[in-house]
């Protein structure tokens, strides 16, 4: 599918999205869930700040040597065996990966949790050329029986419920029991068992690889991306070319960041990393590994404004607070990615074209900057945005063009200014009624639609001052 | 202590009261009120909509009208957030850097200069009442006013101050954006409100005029009895 998932306006993805009761009330509950969550396990850390500090130094210190850290992974990855291969697009991904699987024969292919695979494309690809692909996270699965994006960058099936997913496992999968989530966990389980043990290739995503060692980790809460690496001889692990750190010392900072900031979680209950191949003096491992590492236009933000966005560790800290997203839900964003990190990476990975929407998603609360574990400006990005799409690429509205021209001149005449203060309210008095407007002209329009406004004051708080007496009120 | 008041366009045109609310709440603690008459707007709807060259003109009519200032006093969080802004946004401007750096040195939002500068926490008025605050999100996040707020309500005789459920949540105004996506904006406010409801208050105080108008509007439009009102009348009650 790739990084854009639907083809509908924004406006109406929105309207989807809004009406869609039932994904709200558990995108609101989870929502709860998270940020509470999150703020105890930031206060049971304590120091938060400064470890958001550490986070953003980290991340900013291997991004600035991105080049060498890389090539510090892929020397270690080769030495232990593994083979590297740097794809620029999301096709010479696919096309690598591709090649491997049919090389191998493979039939099954089992896959943990991904997102930068989702980006690409990636089950498509392989399944258009024959091989049969399970998703081994349990959200996934679920997604991929239904045909359905994920929409949320850690628990990419937050709008389902457990009637829906009762539904699912059993038109699919002849599930016969109840709705109860231990029975539902307990059939996935059986069901996943299997294919674990027939799969010829595990393919995996990377939370942070380790250039000074060449591990790739993994975090996850089902042990999905244990098995997934532990069985298969053939592997694959596919990462976004930033997600690296220096040294183990800087991953046990990021993970103990990622952890905290996703889920509320000390740690989570797996923590995996898979080094290379099986070496001599080793019992086990994988016989074949391959890295495949990622870049689809992040490199074209390296050295811009946007260069902290590849800060990101998708722990969606800045989806659990967007008031938004609360509303609308992932799918609105019509990316791989939503909330306030999906409308500031989409643009910057896929251009504005069919992504020019995403950065007015926001009322730039904040709300996601100062809950980013890596301290990412997101909110500065939106603007920044937004200011790309008004004066460079020119596809602002010609009506908004025309109206902030006439706000320049406004702003930059005070004899203009206080002339058209003085009018307002008389200009508006056709529209008024007891000193309210319901159904406002032009650009009021929009906001009388969901709420009153005010007639202006009779008054300017001008026009009094000029003539008040010493220290009285008239 | 003089201080030149930055009434903000929205209070300027759509209430007057808060520009002289804060006036006399000001003279009260013995400052000269002088008000800059060719101020306008502080460029936020420009700005946050990305027309920053536009922005730049209402900002620089800004920087002159109060060049000679010695403290800048605004009753609203958001438009003090966006001056201090100017600092880096004409960081680059050799003919503006200095203007913009002075402009966000010395100006604060109303119930910040009276807590950090004046010392002020009791402002000696009575309101009789039970209210809400709403915590708006330029104020706390971008401003970094968190605090000031609540000492002065708190000493408000007669007052009742009743917590509000997801406070940090944005009320959707966001300026343009409530035009721009009414139907999101709406989802907001609707919650929004109805967590203000919910906490069986009269009045919703806030510090600033946008996110009011927006969330007294969906009051009004749902006919619920609960009334949005500006910290400044709180304040200036006796």
């Amino acid at each position: 599918m790739g990084i854009k998932i639907g083809n509908a306006p924004f406006r109406d993805r929105v309207q989807e999205g809004i009406e869609n009761d039932f994904m709200r009330g558990a995108v609101s509950s989870a929502q709860g869930r998270f940020r509470s969550g999150r703020l105890k396990a930031a206060e049971e850390l304590g120091d938060w700040e400064d470890w958001r500090t550490l986070g953003e130094e980290i991340r900013s210190h291997t991004l600035q040597n991105l080049d060498y850290y890389l090539e510090q992974l892929s020397e270690q990855v080769s030495k232990r065996g593994g083979k590297v291969f740097f794809a620029q697009t999301a096709e010479e991904a696919n096309e690598y990966i591709r090649n491997v699987v049919q090389k191998k024969e493979a039939k099954k292919i089992v896959k943990s949790k991904s997102m930068v695979t989702e980006e690409i494309g990636l089950n498509e690809t392989l399944e258009k050329a024959g091989a049969e692909v399970v998703e081994t996270d349990l959200g996934e699965w679920i997604l991929q029986m239904d045909e359905d994006p994920p929409s949320h960058i850690v628990t990419p099936a937050l709008h389902k419920n457990k009637e829906q997913i009762r539904e699912t496992f059993a038109s699919k999968k002849g599930y016969k029991n109840s709705d109860l989530p231990e029975e539902l966990a307990t059939f996935a389980r059986e069901q996943l068992r299997k294919e674990f043990l027939s799969a010829d290739v595990g393919i995996t995503g990377c939370n942070f690889a380790v250039a000074e060692s060449g591990a790739v980790t993994f975090v996850t809460n089902e042990g999905n991306a244990r098995l997934v690496t532990a069985l298969p001889e053939t592997q694959i692990s596919v990462m976004g070319m930033e997600r690296l750190v220096p040294t183990w010392e800087e991953l046990d900072v990021m993970v103990s960041l990622l952890t905290r900031a996703a889920v509320g979680q000390k740690l989570t209950s797996y923590v995996t990393s898979i080094t290379g191949t099986k070496q001599e003096d080793e019992v086990d491992g994988p016989e074949d590994y391959h890295l495949v590492i990622v870049d689809n236009g992040r490199s074209k933000i390296l050295g811009t404004e946007f260069q902290s966005a590849l800060h990101c560790i998708r722990c969606a800290a800045c989806i659990n607070v967007c008031p938004v997203y609360r509303h609308v839900g992932g799918h609105s964003y019509g990316s791989v990615y939503p909330g306030p990190i999906g409308a500031v990476l989409t643009p910057l990975l896929d251009g504005y074209d069919d992504h020019k929407d995403l950065p007015y998603a926001s009322t730039l609360c904040a709300a996601c900057t100062e809950a980013c574990p890596v301290k990412i400006p997101l909110h500065e990005h939106l603007v920044r945005h937004r200011e790309i799409i008004v004066e460079k690429e020119k596809k602002a509205p010609r009506s908004e063009r025309m109206m902030m021209d006439g706000f320049a001149k406004w702003g930059s005449h005070p004899a203009a200014y206080k002339l058209s203060t003085k009018m307002a309210r008389k200009a508006l008095k056709p529209w008024t009624k007891e000193e309210v407007i319901q159904s406002g002209p032009g650009p009021l329009k929009g906001w009388t639609d969901v709420r009153d406004f005010p007639a202006p004051s009779e008054q300017t708080f001008r026009s009094w001052f000029k003539t008040r007496q010493k220290g009285g009120r008239s | 202590m003089k201080v030149s008041l930055f009434i903000t366009c929205l209070c300027d045109v759509m209430a007057s009261d808060v520009g002289k609310d804060t006036v006399e709440i000001l003279e009260r603690f013995g400052c000269v009120v002088d008000f800059p008459e060719t101020q306008t707007c502080c460029g936020q709807p420009a700005y946050n909509s990305g027309y920053v060259t536009k922005a730049k003109e209402s900002m620089k009519q800004m920087m002159k009208a109060f060049k000679h200032s010695e403290y800048v006093v605004s009753p609203s969080g958001s438009c003090v957030a966006m001056l201090h802004e100017y600092a880096h946004l004409f960081k680059d401007d050799p003919e503006w850097k200095e203007v913009a750096q002075e402009l966000a040195n010395k100006s604060y939002e109303l119930t910040q200069f009276l807590v950090d500068v004046l010392g002020v926490e009791d402002v000696g008025a009575t309101f009789s009442g039970k209210i809400t605050y709403h915590r708006s999100c330029h104020m706390t996040r971008l401003l970094g006013v968190t605090e000031a707020p609540y000492k002065l309500l708190k000493n408000v005789k007669g007052l009742e101050i009743v917590d509000l459920p997801l406070c940090e949540d944005c009320c959707g105004f966001g300026g343009t954006f409530a035009v721009k996506q009414p139907s999101i904006s709406e989802q907001m406010v609707k919650e929004k409100t109805e967590h203000i409801a919910e906490t069986g208050a009269d009045y919703v105080v806030g510090g600033d005029m946008g996110c009011l108008m927006n969330i007294g509007g969906r009051l009004s439009r749902d006919d619920r009895q609960v009334t949005a009102l500006h910290i400044t009348k709180i304040l200036n009650s006796h």
